[in-house]
Formats: structure tokens, C-alpha cells, sequence
């Protein structure tokens, strides 16, 4: 039976305030009933600001060439794919909140799965940006697809980790948009059925396919979101291994290196979920959140990035003593010269990066930290400037100095266009998180009614047995047909 | 599809919604549907519905993925084009895990949200008739279908009995039909179809 189950009196209650279903709806559908707030339109402003300054910054480098930015030889790639790793990263955390701790029955998801959702689509969407607009002559990005074509056909290599990150990636972002936004379908029926106005009956009557919220349906709803679960587990686990492929697989001395897929899978849950601390705390304050979106939300995430964050710490070390350890010259200049040595001309985004992701979320080890918002707000940004120094220290300080010193490269730094994209990602990331938030349920309603009776404030002492027939034995019995 | 004749009444807790459940089906009265504003679960073994066949659908499109990927990518590299990537054999099976995993994912998730929308007829501009608009909210809806053999009065009060709220008799039209939800397109215009 569905009510005879445990919960640990360890945990606290994940709902506070003593809520019934119905105010579970009102509170989550007010701020998308509501007109928008001085500070929505405010930010939404702002990003708008920054999408267009993107949108110029793009039509320069398409107009000019990729000579607009500060690429050279032999720095090929430079912030482009460093934002480009950075955003995927922060996509992971999404997928991790959605799918795997679905996968392990951990109830505090449901407050923060919508949004954590929304944010990995929108940064995948970012992310995809930077490898097609590198292209240069991005009217031929059709090129990568294999498709029929008049040049033999000739086509795409399928064994470069290249064309595996273009499968990766895509398939990433449409697995997730099914996985959100078949759980949307159920919410986006709440607000059909509670809209007044006619614009809105109409756009959640759309929205939301004709969801009724028959137990048949919710019994196939519920067997997809399991195996979409399933299927996004491993595939947010072979996406960052993918793209670290992308280096690995090369000779570079300090892109060879067999730690890359493990070591890159953490550092993304890692950025990601310093991404979703640093939306969710203004979010859950913003909308008056704070009953779903609690401080035990935050605490667990917290310990998710101290553990995590030690693991990328690992990885660095291990890195170094590999780079000891196989007395390669090459290797041994890459890691303890261009990238250790502070007085390097990179030396100092090594350390950020050591201080920002290794040092700093140290002090999440402490409960007074994990529940503090303030540190908590601060700390995600100081991880996710780590983790995007993490990426430029792989990509910059491995290639800019060539086995040759005659094949050195100038010292390298962005070009205001360069820049510009970066900022104008920011832009298309905040429109949209901006837009969801006030269009869409930022919780998923369904599920918190779901975990309410085992985890709201109000029923968590009187858990208790409420049946004690068995439903096997009861379905037995009903063979029979009806009258 | 057509319109049919409902007895439906409202429950706010799904402790009782339940009980009632067993007590409906042993009283011999056919339910329709159940409506509740998130799963339940169990309540679809209490009401009889068979499981779901969905994950045999994803397994299948799952394995088609993967045929397709290694199929096409064998096809492509070995036989239709070859190109000798530094000397490495033509059939290199290891380097195309990454994309026939990718496919198999991507094979499985789309297909399988396609079906579950074909199942459940969802799809932009699809309309269905709602019992109760509160049934999203806080309220689970059960409508039992009156069949020849109903007895209208004795069906409502044994409703009322076992904790149903604001019984009553409906009738509503079981299939779906495209219109907008601002608009009140029904899918026929005549009302009754079937007898008492």
C-alpha cells in the first residue's frame, strides 16, 4: 500500500509550514498568476542587454571571421571552447537533480528538479552556441550531420571525438527537454484548469496537450519518467566523458591524460550545482519560495559541492603526480612550469583555480556554513569562476607553448567581440531562466503533492500504518467483472 | 468515443480515496477512470489497470537505436566510403560506442514519449472533456460509468457512503477532439448517446 512507507525522523521536513494540497498549488502558481515584480522586469532587462550585446558580438565574428577574436597560433582554441565546457558542465547538475537522485528515491529533488531541469536546457543551449559560431562559416554547420550529399557521399568521421561530442551534445538536449517537459505536462494542466483569462486558458491549454490526470496515464507518466531516469544517468555520465575525449584523445601534454572522463564528470556536477545554489537562492527569495526550496535543500547541496568539489581536488593532484611519475619532459614542463609555476605567464588562472575549487568549499565541511545563505550565494560564485578557470587552464596553458619555444605563442586575451559572446550566453541563459520562471511552475507541483504526506511539516509525525491489506491480494480477488 | 453517462464524486484525501476504491470495484460497479492531481501509487493495481507495456516499447526503440547506429556507421566506413584513418582498420568498432550509445538513448527517449503521447492522446491543441477542473488541484475524481444494469440513485448513495463528495450525475464525452481550451468546442453537439 502507497501510505505504509519509511521515512527517516532524521530528516527534516522538506515542505515547512504545515501545507495541504491546495496551498501546495496556490503557492507555486502564484508567482506565474501574479504580474511581474520590479526586480523580474529589472533582470530580465538586464539579460535582454547582454543577449544583444551577444548578438552583435556573433554578427562581428561572422561578418569578419574568426580573426575577430584573439585566437592564435597555437592557441586554436581559446575562451570559445572554454565557454563551451563551462556551460556543459553546468547543464550536468540538471540532469544529476532529475534523474539520478530520482533513481535514488531521494525526496528533496522535487523542490528544486524544475528549475535545476530548465537550467541544464538553457545551458546546453548556451553551450552549443560556442562549436557552431567557432565554425567561421557557420551557413556549412549542416557539414557535421551525416546526411546525403552530392560529394560522393562523403561522410562525417565517426571515429573523431569531435563528431561524437555533436551526437553527445544534441542528444543531451533532447532527451532533457522530453524529460522536462513531459513533467511539466501535469502542471502546466494545473494552471490550465485555474486560468481566468482567456490568453491563458488558451496558452496552458496548448501547453499543457489535453492532460486530464487519469491513473492510467499517471501510471505511464510515471513508467516514463523511471526509464527516462534510467536513460539520462548514463547519458549525462557519457556526455562530459565525451567532450573531455575531445582532449583526451590527443597528444597534447596535458590533454593525455586517461583521468579526463571521471575527472571532468565531477567538475561538472560540481559547477552545476554551484549554478543551481546561485539561481535557487535568489529564486526561492524572489518568488517566496522558502517553505519548498528550504535551507535543508540548500544544506544537502552544499555537501554535494564540498564532495564533489574534493574530488576535482583529487583529480589535480593526481595529475601532477602522474606528470611526475612519467618523467616525460613535455609533461613534466606542462604541469609543474606553465602550469604550477606562479610566475608563468598562465601561472596565476592555475591558482584560482586551485583556490576557488579546491581550498574554498572546504569550509562547507561546517553545517553553519551549508546553512548560511549568504556564504552559500557567495561560494557558488567563487565555484563556478573556479570551475570556468579549470577549463581555461586545460585548454590555454597546454597549448600555448608548443614543443618547439620557437612555436610559442603570444600571450593570449580576448578580443571585446570574444568577450562579448561570453557575456551575451549569460544573456540567452538569464531571458530564458527569466521567462520560465515566470511563465512556468519554477517547482513541480505534482511532486511535492506527492512527497507531502511523508515529508510535509504537518504529516511527518503521524506517519503511521494506515492499511494493512495487502493490494496483491486484493487484486487477486477482483478478477471477476463488473455489473 | 462518445458521450457517456457518469456518476462521479469527489474525494480530498487519498486515505479514503482507497478504501473506496476496493469498496466500489467489490460492490460490482465498473469504474471509469480515477482523476488525481499526482500519482498515486498503487491506485492503479486497486483499480485494476493493467501495467504499463511502455518500457517494452523503450527497449525496443532502445535496440533499434543501436542497429541503426552500428548498421549505418559499419555501412558508411567499410563499405560505401573507407578511409584509412592512420592505419587503422576499417571496421573500428571501439571508437563508435560513443555515437551507437548516443543513438540507443536518443532512439529510446524519443520514441518512448511518442508513444506515451499517442497512448494518453496528448498533442498541442488536443481538448478533452474534464470532469472536474479541480481534479489538477486538490481533488480526486472518481466516475463510475453507468452501464444498462446502474441503478442511478443506489449508485449515488453508495457513493455518498463510502466518502465521495458532490456525487452526481455527468455526462461527458470520452475521446478528444482538437479545439483550444478559451474556446467551448464540443466534439458532438448532441448530448446523450447511450441508454440509462
Amino acid at each position: 500500500m502507497s501510505l505504509l512507507r519509511y521515512e527517516s525522523q532524521v530528516r527534516p521536513a522538506l515542505v515547512e509550514g504545515g501545507k495541504d494540497y491546495h496551498q501546495v498549488t496556490e503557492d507555486i502558481c502564484r508567482p506565474v498568476e501574479a504580474k511581474p515584480s520590479k526586480l523580474w522586469w529589472i533582470g530580465f532587462i538586464i539579460s535582454v542587454c547582454l543577449l544583444i550585446f551577444g548578438i552583435i558580438s556573433v554578427t562581428m565574428e561572422v561578418m569578419y571571421g574568426v580573426g575577430q577574436w584573439n585566437l592564435n597560433k597555437t592557441i586554436g582554441w581559446g575562451w570559445d571552447i572554454t565557454n563551451f565546457v563551462w556551460w556543459v558542465g553546468i547543464g550536468h547538475a540538471g540532469t544529476l537533480i532529475s534523474a539520478i537522485l530520482l533513481l535514488f528515491r531521494q525526496g528533496w529533488r522535487t523542490g528544486v528538479n524544475r528549475a535545476a531541469e530548465a537550467m541544464t536546457i538553457f545551458a546546453v543551449m548556451c553551450a552549443g552556441q560556442f562549436p557552431i559560431w567557432h565554425m567561421g562559416r557557420v551557413w556549412n554547420a549542416f557539414f557535421v550531420l551525416p546526411y546525403p550529399n552530392t560529394r560522393g557521399p562523403l561522410w562525417v568521421n565517426f571515429n573523431s571525438p569531435l563528431l561524437w561530442d555533436v551526437f553527445a551534445i544534441s542528444t543531451y538536449f533532447t532527451v532533457s527537454l522530453l524529460f522536462w517537459y513531459s513533467g511539466l505536462l501535469p502542471d502546466l494542466a494545473t494552471l490550465r484548469d485555474r486560468a481566468k483569462k482567456k490568453w491563458r486558458k488558451m496558452f496552458y491549454g496548448v501547453a499543457a496537450f489535453g492532460w486530464t490526470g487519469s491513473t492510467k496515464h499517471w501510471q505511464r507518466h510515471e513508467a516514463l519518467s523511471l526509464v527516462l531516469a534510467g536513460l539520462s544517468t548514463p547519458l549525462v555520465l557519457s556526455v562530459h566523458t565525451i567532450v573531455s575525449f575531445d582532449f583526451a584523445t590527443s597528444v597534447v601534454p596535458g590533454w593525455h591524460t586517461t583521468i579526463f572522463p571521471p575527472y571532468f564528470v565531477a567538475g561538472a556536477i560540481f559547477s552545476g550545482f554551484a549554478m543551481v545554489q546561485t539561481l535557487l537562492v535568489v529564486t526561492r527569495k524572489v518568488l517566496g519560495l522558502e517553505e519548498y526550496i528550504t535551507i535543508e535543500h540548500i544544506n544537502v547541496m552544499n555537501k554535494v559541492i564540498v564532495l564533489t568539489g574534493s574530488i576535482v581536488g583529487i583529480a589535480y593532484l593526481t595529475e601532477l603526480f602522474m606528470a611526475w611519475y612519467s618523467a616525460v619532459d613535455y609533461e613534466n614542463f606542462a604541469f609543474f612550469e606553465n602550469r604550477l609555476n606562479l610566475n608563468s605567464p598562465y601561472g596565476w588562472s592555475y591558482w584560482i583555480m586551485m583556490g576557488c575549487n579546491v581550498l574554498s568549499p572546504q569550509i562547507f565541511w561546517f553545517k553553519k556554513m551549508r546553512t548560511n545563505l549568504v556564504v552559500t550565494f557567495f561560494m557558488s560564485i567563487l565555484v563556478n569562476i573556479g570551475m570556468w578557470f579549470e577549463r581555461f587552464v586545460i585548454i590555454v596553458t597546454s597549448v600555448y607553448r608548443d614543443y618547439l619555444p620557437s612555436a610559442w605563442s603570444t600571450y593570449y586575451t580576448p578580443t571585446i567581440w570574444e568577450i562579448g559572446f561570453y557575456m551575451g550566453t549569460f544573456g540567452l541563459f538569464f531571458t530564458c531562466y527569466f521567462l520560465f520562471s515566470k511563465f512556468f511552475p519554477v517547482i513541480a507541483i505534482a511532486e511535492i503533492k506527492h512527497i507531502l504526506k511523508r515529508s510535509g511539516e504537518n504529516y511527518k509525525e503521524k506517519m503511521d500504518v494506515v492499511e494493512k491489506e495487502s493490494l496483491d491480494g486484493f487484486a487477486q480477488e477482483q478478477t471477476g467483472d463488473h455489473h | 468515443m462518445a458521450v457517456k453517462k457518469f456518476i462521479t464524486g469527489s474525494f480530498y484525501d487519498e486515505e479514503v480515496l482507497f478504501p473506496a476504491v476496493k469498496k466500489v470495484r467489490r460492490a460490482g460497479y465498473k469504474i471509469h477512470d480515477v482523476f488525481t492531481p499526482f500519482p498515486i501509487h498503487g491506485l492503479d493495481k486497486a483499480m485494476g489497470l493493467r501495467d504499463t507495456s511502455l518500457h517494452t516499447a523503450g527497449f525496443i526503440y532502445g535496440i533499434t537505436g543501436t542497429a541503426t547506429a552500428v548498421g549505418f556507421i559499419t555501412w558508411a566506413l567499410t563499405v560505401d566510403w573507407q578511409i584509412n584513418f592512420g592505419g587503422k582498420p576499417f571496421f573500428s568498432l571501439p571508437a563508435w560506442i560513443p555515437i551507437t550509445f548516443e543513438l540507443t538513448v536518443l532512439f529510446a527517449a524519443v520514441g518512448m514519449v511518442l508513444t506515451f503521447c499517442y497512448l494518453c492522446q496528448l498533442a498541442p491543441f488536443v481538448k478533452k472533456d474534464h470532469f472536474n477542473l479541480r481534479s489538477t488541484d486538490d481533488t480526486f475524481l472518481m466516475a463510475l460509468e453507468c452501464t444498462d444494469t446502474t441503478n442511478e440513485a443506489d449508485a449515488i448513495s453508495f457513493l455518498q457512503s463510502i466518502g465521495g463528495v458532490d456525487v452526481g450525475v455527468q455526462y461527458k464525452e470520452t475521446g478528444w477532439w482538437l479545439g483550444r481550451y478559451d474556446k467551448d468546442t464540443k466534439r458532438f453537439e448532441k448530448k446523450v448517446e447511450t441508454a440509462q
